[in-house]
């Protein structure tokens, strides 16, 4: 009998690295014999282009606004297959400023559920555009979706600012639903004392750093040949970084948490408890450089 | 202390508003009371959002936009924008008549709407807009005008239906009217009803297409918040233009864009329902020196009166028109009381409707006898309690927004002969063994307007009121 089905979904600040570092540990836990899908959540469409080697195409809402309706699509009309047989599927949207982007990933998920798509997996993970703007992006952290989400984040402060809110927005749904915090993975910026403030946070949101990737430049050559580093570099000390966080988060299945989200006041404490911000001198509030 | 003075009825309300949970009982406190004589107003708060968990019997904006307003306008087609449901579930809801030949010059009896799917909430449902507007036009080239009324995910998902409205008007050379009138703006229709205004004012009147070739006389009135209910705007016109007058435009009952257009070529405003048009008289008083009059053509007493004010605005020939014509009708009105008023004297009536109703409807309950021992609206402001009192005795029971419990426990305690409302109380109410009339359709009846219409009305009433089945609903093997 095979494993249950693992559902994991990464989050984190637009631009952190969440595509990368997930498509290579993604790549990393295909290379452990995993079957996986990833089902990409952002109207760009580019959460599978290091997998595949291009940007996906042909992504669900497309397609299906083509053709008139979802329900005129076939799963094979947009499932993709990438390295290591690792599926893709892009859900899309419209345009910028036009339409109703949540609601498409609503649309593309339960298209992905009612055809099939996770059926003969181990893994779905879902790739979810940088802020929980409404609740359509919220789709895979609710109903049961995603188990466990895996934060994305770094030493900088607003990084941390949001993974503390994506904190708050599974706290919202730990409760009616099943999903919990896997951990923090921290995509290293070289800020100040990085790895102890990440771990500090995460502490304070009752999980841990799950893993601390390393800043490494062979990651940019890979993403330059659209692929990630696992499979142009699978050598170096950079990919058996992810093969690390993927054998890590394949230990994980079912001890995630129900986090803990603090308030902005402790998270600035904690800034400064490290020395990253100094303590807020309000005699310089709103103040132009000139007029003090 | 009996439920016939202010005492005993404040007592019931309190009676009644006991059964709520605290925090409902409080707000619904408020909306709740016995008018007493010579208060400005009837002491009760309004337009305020309704209680989450009653049963209201509210609209929304969109049913006061597309419902009341602009959907009686026969030559244009109006889209019921997004999805299919509240165009479809909406249909022929109002009883707006209008003459013509439909798909010819009158669309009343048609439902247009954009269908919204999946996808055209996904990706913007403009380009759809644009395609429906390109059918219509292609379907009904006789049309003058469409207007799009907003569902409420063209709100949700911000589609930019203003844009569409200014291109495809220039395309096709026609008037189009975008009403962002999404039902979750607002606490009532009653917004509805002022965006419906804000947009006839906008991309209609000030538009200043005007009416190329139109002569204008000084008795050019225009009738306004008449929606033509089984024909009460019909039966209102003759009136008025027997008194002299001329009626350039019935805004909106068995209206034309057209009549639309001439609007500020009015030398009056004649505006019967307060509520939902008093926006565009005020506008157009501000900007086209349009003076506005209220009136009230329900019931011999108040027609008399109201045929009297208009007529006070303009010269002796149109005050001699006036007793004229109140001179030809009252014959008419006698003998309907000589009929009917023997028969429903002393009856006792409570109301509960929409704009104008509540109040106005009052004296024509009067000429026939019948008391109105309480009223309230639907979706009223302070300005329509502050003119109710010129209508209603103290100790009349008020009720804004009444909810369904609120509604029947003080039916049950008051025993009125008689209730006016809509259908969604007929049923329960009938069932609680008390006559029932609809006051929004007219029960399928009508006209109740004018001269006219109050021959109908008294008789609708009696029929009500005097059925052998209110003397039959007692199982008769129960003791008396």
């Amino acid at each position: 009998m095979s494993a249950p089905l693992r559902q994991i979904a990464f989050y984190g600040k637009g631009g952190i690295g969440k595509s990368t570092t997930s498509q290579n540990t993604l790549a990393a836990l295909s290379e452990m014999g995993q079957k996986i899908l990833i089902v990409g959540c952002d109207p760009k469409a580019d959460s599978t282009r290091l997998i595949l080697h291009a940007k996906a195409q042909d992504t669900v809402l497309h397609l299906a606004a083509e053709a008139g309706s979802v329900e005129d699509l076939e799963l094979q009309d947009v499932l993709k297959i990438g390295f290591n047989n690792i599926k893709c599927v892009e859900s899309g949207g419209p345009e910028p400023g036009v339409g109703c982007a949540g609601r498409g990933v609503i649309t593309a998920i339960n298209f992905l559920e009612e055809n099939g798509a996770y059926e003969n997996v181990d893994y779905v993970s879902y790739d979810v555009l940088g802020d929980v703007v409404c609740g359509g992006f919220a789709m895979p952290i609710r109903e049961n979706k995603a188990q466990e989400i895996y934060i994305v984040m770094s030493g900088e402060m607003m990084a941390m600012y949001a993974a503390n809110n994506i904190a708050k927005g599974i706290l919202k749904y730990a409760n009616t639903g099943g999903v919990r915090l896997g951990g923090l993975i921290c995509n290293e910026r070289q800020t100040d004392k990085e790895l102890e403030l990440s771990e500090a946070l995460a502490a304070k949101l009752g999980t841990t750093l799950i893993h601390f990737v390393p800043r490494d430049n062979v990651v940019q050559h890979a993403e330059l040949r659209r692929m990630t580093c696992v499979e142009y570099a699978p050598d170096t000390k950079q990919a058996d970084e992810y093969r690390q966080l993927a054998r890590k988060i394949h230990a994980n299945g079912g001890k995630g948490v129900i986090p803990t989200p603090i308030s902005m006041d402790e998270l600035e404490e904690l800034l400064m408890e490290f020395g990253i911000m100094s303590k807020e001198d309000e005699t310089i509030v709103g103040k132009a450089a000139g007029a003090a | 202390m009996s439920l016939d003075d202010i005492e005993g009825r404040k007592a019931m309300i309190e009676e009644v508003l006991s059964e709520y949970p605290e925090k409902a009982r409080k707000k619904r406190a408020k909306h709740l009371n016995v008018y007493e004589e010579g208060k400005p107003d009837c002491g009760v708060k309004s337009n305020i959002k309704s209680v989450p968990g009653v049963m209201t019997i509210r609209g929304c904006a969109y049913a006061g936009a597309k419902g009341v307003v602009w959907g009686p306008i026969k030559d244009m087609v109006h889209i019921s924008h997004g999805p299919v449901g509240c165009g479809q579930y909406s249909w022929s809801q109002r009883r707006n008549y209008a003459t013509g030949q439909m798909g010819v010059d009158s669309w009343v009896t048609m439902q247009v709407t954009s269908d919204f799917q999946e996808r055209d909430i996904v990706f913007g449902g403009d380009k759809k807009l644009e395609l429906v507007i390109d059918e219509l036009e292609a379907m009904f080239p006789l049309s003058k005008g469409i207007s799009i009324q907003s569902e409420c995910p063209v709100g949700l998902i911000g589609d930019d239906i203003e844009a569409v409205a200014r291109k495809k008007a220039k395309e096709i050379d026609k008037v189009i009217v975008p009403v962002r009138c999404e039902g979750f703006r607002g606490v009532s229709q009653s917004l509805g009803h002022h965006i419906a205004n804000d947009c006839l004012r906008d991309w209609v009147l000030d538009k200043g297409k005007g009416e190329p070739g139109f002569e204008g006389t000084d008795y050019d009135v225009l009738i306004v918040g008449d929606y033509n209910i089984g024909g009460d705007a019909w039966a209102s016109r003759i009136l008025l233009e027997e008194m002299g007058l001329r009626v350039i435009g019935m805004w909106s009952g068995d209206g034309t864009l057209a009549e639309l257009e001439r609007g500020p070529k009015a030398k009056m405003n004649l505006i019967h329902c307060y509520r939902s048009m008093n926006y565009i008289c005020r506008h157009m008083e501000e900007k086209y020196g349009i003076p506005w009059l209220e009136y009230n053509f329900f019931g011999p007493t108040q027609i008399a009166k109201s045929l009297r004010n208009i007529a006070a605005q303009f010269d002796d020939k149109i005050k001699e028109g006036a007793e004229r014509v109140i001179a030809k009708y009252q014959p008419m009105a006698d003998a309907i009381l000589a009929k009917f008023k023997p028969r429903l004297e002393g009856k006792r009536a409570m109301l509960y409707v929409g704009g104008l109703r509540p109040r106005h409807v009052a004296d024509a309950y009067g000429d026939l006898g019948i008391e109105i021992i309480g009223t309230g609206y639907e979706f009223a402001h302070g300005d329509d309690y502050q003119r109710t009192t010129e209508y209603i005795k103290g100790g009349t029971l008020v009720y804004d927004d009444v909810s369904g419990f609120e509604l029947e426990r003080f039916i049950e305690k008051l025993r009125p002969d008689l209730v006016g409302s809509g259908i969604k109380e007929k049923y329960a109410v009938q069932k609680m063994g008390v006559a029932f009339r609809q006051l929004h359709s007219w029960d399928y009846s009508g006209p109740y307007h004018g001269y006219d219409g109050f021959a109908v009305f008294a008789r609708d009433m009696d029929l009500a009121i005097n059925s052998p089945v209110w003397s039959l609903h007692k199982a008769p093997w129960k003791a008396a």
